[in-house]
């Protein structure tokens, strides 16, 4: 399949590559590790005028932990975060995640930065990105923006972002003691988007309550969904067999998945309750580990 | 209309250059332009892995990725891995192992076992498997796939043949 024709620029700045988005407004596109937007063009569901081709920026790509938070760069490919020791010891959810994203060799090219601008509420990253509390970092013609992950999925395959602004850096605030967390994807085969997928990260204070907890959802809505009630109903409460089940069922509730070729709604539905025990469950016994 | 550009690309130590639309595909530069018809087009989706190729160390699936995007860099095909008229110990083994039967998802087979032993040069039966996981072969059944890479591995064990790799970073 051949795309459509476009003009192609490569930047070697950030400030040029916002110069081109600012130049050629909705026409342009960011091509990043291009493993989503590529085949959509193949398929002219995407027809940008101009690619620009941010790959040749350097210093955008880093995995690094600095006041308080780790910091991911924008252009960090998902191979580096499946890879790294750093990831692999501290933060397991992120390595449970970026394993289980389509194969070794879109994960060779595919960034972080990407699966969460892409706005596709079939990426895992955004499930594991809300239990985390994550932060994205815009960079446009004004400067950075700093925004929240609750607040960065607007619709299907639309975000925070404006046109002109580009990922430079995802920060995640670093776990406090006592914390744990997991993901868990459903997938027919290695590559394919998730049937259902749940990130769950918490925190248990000196008692062995909870202080804090966040868990995501992949594809089972329009956007990336937070699962709130479940979230709300355990804080403050012990990671018993029991809280656990009233969660799982709860983040079902918040659910909204349809019925298409990987299953059901209904089936999605017992999908996501019991994704959400085993993922707290792991999330638990990784606590002080 | 776009406009062409001019691209260098390196591909198996031969430096090929040429004028090229944008979107072409990676793929295609390698098939039509530099002539290696080694790299297949299976799906043409970002799933198949016939396509997979190395650039700049890394396996990449050239369906996937435009030929500006290797301008500079380094590529290398399923062409590269004999070396002075021998075969490399994986083709040796998808030989002796039985490890092809129709031989269209051979080609990116053997450049995703090459860097999986590149980088894990003792790599158990499941790490075999994880690493041939962007591949899919619908003949095999992948037992002799496995068989294969285990049958390279031990042989570059064996005769310290590491020299006999070409020299890609």
């Amino acid at each position: 399949m051949i795309p459509p024709a476009f003009e192609y620029l490569r930047p070697k700045t950030i400030p040029e590559a916002i110069a081109f988005l600012q130049q050629y407004g909705d026409e342009a596109k960011i091509l990043s590790g291009g493993q989503s937007l590529i085949p959509m063009m193949k398929f002219r569901l995407a027809r940008p005028g101009y690619l620009i081709d941010i790959n040749r920026i350097s210093g955008l790509s880093y995995i690094k932990e600095e006041d308080g938070f780790l910091k991911i760069g924008g252009l960090t490919r998902e191979a580096e975060l499946e890879n790294s020791p750093l990831i692999h010891a501290k933060y397991p959810i992120l390595f449970d995640t970026a394993r289980v994203i389509a194969d070794p060799q879109v994960r060779n090219m595919a960034t972080l930065a990407g699966n969460l601008a892409h706005g596709d509420p079939a990426n895992d990253h955004p499930a594991t990105m809300l239990a985390l509390g994550a932060q994205v970092v815009a960079v446009g013609p004004e400067g950075e923006r700093v925004l929240p992950i609750e607040n960065f999925f607007v619709t299907l395959f639309t975000t925070e972002l404006q046109h002109d602004e580009i990922v430079s850096e995802i920060r995640i605030p670093s776990p406090p003691p006592r914390s744990g967390g997991a993901y868990l994807k459903l997938e027919r085969k290695v590559g394919d988007f998730a049937t259902a997928g749940v990130a769950a990260q918490v925190t248990l204070d000196g008692e062995g309550t909870c202080q804090r907890v966040g868990i995501g959802l992949t594809n089972v809505g329009a956007t990336p969904i937070k699962a709130g009630k479940a979230e709300e109903f355990l804080r403050g409460k012990k990671l018993d067999e029991a809280n656990i089940a009233q969660a799982g069922q709860l983040a079902a509730d918040d659910a909204q998945p349809s019925s298409d070729l990987r299953g059901p709604a209904e089936y999605k539905k017992g999908l996501v309750k019991e994704l959400t025990r085993r993922a707290l469950s792991r999330a638990y016994e990784r606590i002080g580990k | 209309m776009a406009n062409k550009q001019a691209i260098q690309v390196n591909v198996n130590g031969r430096l090929r250059e040429a004028m090229v639309e944008p979107r072409l595909l990676l793929v295609h530069f390698i098939r039509s332009f530099a002539g290696l018809t080694g790299t297949h087009v299976g799906c043409d989706t970002t799933h198949c892995g016939a396509c997979t190729v190395m650039l700049d160390g890394k396996t990449v699936k050239s369906c996937t990725l435009f030929a500006v995007q290797a301008d500079g860099c380094e590529l290398l095909t399923v062409e590269g891995l004999m070396q002075n008229g021998k075969l490399h110990p994986l083709q040796e083994g998808f030989k002796a192992e039985h490890g092809l039967q129709c031989g269209y998802c051979t080609p990116g087979m053997l450049i995703s076992s090459y860097a999986l032993l590149n980088k894990n040069p003792h790599p158990t039966e499941e790490e075999i498997r994880w690493g041939i996981s962007g591949n899919l072969c619908r003949c095999t059944g992948y037992q002799n796939i496995v068989k294969a890479v285990q049958y390279a591995a031990d042989k570059l064990d064996q005769g310290g043949k590491k020299d006999d790799l070409p020299n890609i970073a």
